[in-house]
């Protein structure tokens, strides 16, 4: 079940103002409102991306979260692949990775 | 009066955000500029509403509550949930159509067992539409969703059922209603996977969608669509059931798979509104 807090944490995040000042003010209290795991709130305090992909948290959940935090939209796509790479396939739910990490624009490729 | 026009159009959030990306701005700019005729022509309706049927994104739809299909009766929406600098539109607030937006609800309730929203943010789902459709926020706006990705989903033919709903419920009100529906054809958006398209897929799915194969429209199984198509081809419900709601033959207007830094098989079709 704690996949779901997980989700729901970053689904509050994505929408919320308040959540989004707190996330800045006070991380641990915010974390500490979902029943989390260890590795899931230490994911959410490195704003681990490639790991939250891995543990299955929803590709549009995860896509505003970081663009939340600043990350710039090839580097997003980079950090998931890290992450398959360092922690292994996709866990959960229905945005695992189809191919074998390729890039499917000439505008990434030509970066 | 009556629904005076439908149509479906992509919201994907790289149409607006990874626009200055785009190496192919000819085909872009072909896009933009069909996706402004969309605009012309609800415009020329003569609507006083637009119904936006979307699948949004867990902008205000969790699992700890998740209805099939939702509709807002709101007197004003906020928008985009997103980061202002990431999706290239600006915070901003759209107006809605409370007295509408509950006289058409309660009509569908008479078929279909729709839930209602009085708060509702506004995502990439319908914020890219609207900053192409109604670029100064000035026509009263009623959003829709349908459950493309929460599984278990809603059931394509309720989908349909629904479309149909919508339209007995325009035709049932004074006001001139027009009613977009917006979502993807094929596509993995927001994986490592963003970009990749089935062209073939996505113009077998829309040549049966413009024809109103409704048997054909209805057979995708959901393991079929996310094979050939993606978690983001859950979204074809949107499509269905506007089909539905229209009534007659579509229009694909725009179609192509050679922009996939938007993420998705771009699209823009109308239908005519059958009697």
């Amino acid at each position: 079940m704690s996949l779901y807090y997980l989700q729901k944490f970053l689904y509050v995040l994505n929408r919320d103002e308040g959540a989004q000042k707190k996330y800045q003010n006070d991380l641990e209290a915010l974390l500490g409102d979902f029943d989390l795991t260890d590795e899931e709130a230490d994911a959410l305090r490195k704003g681990d991306i490639g790991l939250l992909y891995v543990l299955g948290v929803n590709g549009q959940i995860l896509m505003h979260y970081a663009a939340f935090l600043g990350i710039e939209w090839f580097d997003y796509l980079d950090m998931m692949r890290k992450g398959i790479e360092e922690h292994g396939p996709v866990r959960a739910g229905v945005y695992t990775m189809t191919g074998e990490g390729e890039s499917f624009t000439e505008e990434e490729k030509s970066r | 009066m009556s629904l005076v026009y439908a149509g479906v159009c992509s919201h994907a959030p790289g149409i607006t955000g990874r626009a200055d990306l785009c190496e192919n701005t000819e085909k872009r700019d072909e896009f933009y500029a069909q996706l402004d005729k969309q605009r012309q022509d609800i415009e020329d309706s003569g609507a006083e509403a637009l119904i936006v049927v979307a699948a949004e994104h867990f902008a205000n739809f969790f699992m700890n509550n998740m209805p099939a299909f939702c509709i807002g009766i709101g007197a004003e929406y906020q928008g985009p949930i997103e980061d202002p600098e990431w999706l290239k539109i600006s915070k901003t607030a759209v107006p809605g159509a409370p007295d509408l937006g509950t006289r058409i609800t309660r009509e569908v309730m008479q078929t279909v067992d729709v839930a209602y929203a009085e708060e509702w943010k506004f995502d990439h789902g319908i914020m890219v539409p609207l900053n192409f459709l109604t670029p100064n926020y000035d026509l009263p706006i009623i959003p829709v969703n349908i459950n493309c990705q929460g599984p278990p989903l809603t059931p394509l033919h309720r989908a349909w059922e629904f479309g149909l709903a919508l339209r007995r419920s325009c035709d049932a009100v004074p006001e001139k209603v027009a009613l977009v529906g917006t979502g993807g054809v094929s596509h993995w958006p927001a994986t490592p996977d963003s970009g990749k398209i089935n062209e073939e897929w996505d113009r077998r799915f829309l040549g049966q969608l413009m024809r109103q194969d409704k048997e054909a429209v209805l057979g995708y199984s959901d393991q079929e669509t996310y094979a050939q198509a993606g978690q983001g081809g859950y979204e074809i419900r949107t499509y269905i059931a506007t089909a539905a709601a229209a009534g007659g033959l579509g229009e694909l207007q725009f179609y192509t798979a050679e922009l996939p830094i938007f993420a998705v098989g771009v699209t823009v079709g109308r239908f005519d509104i059958a009697a």
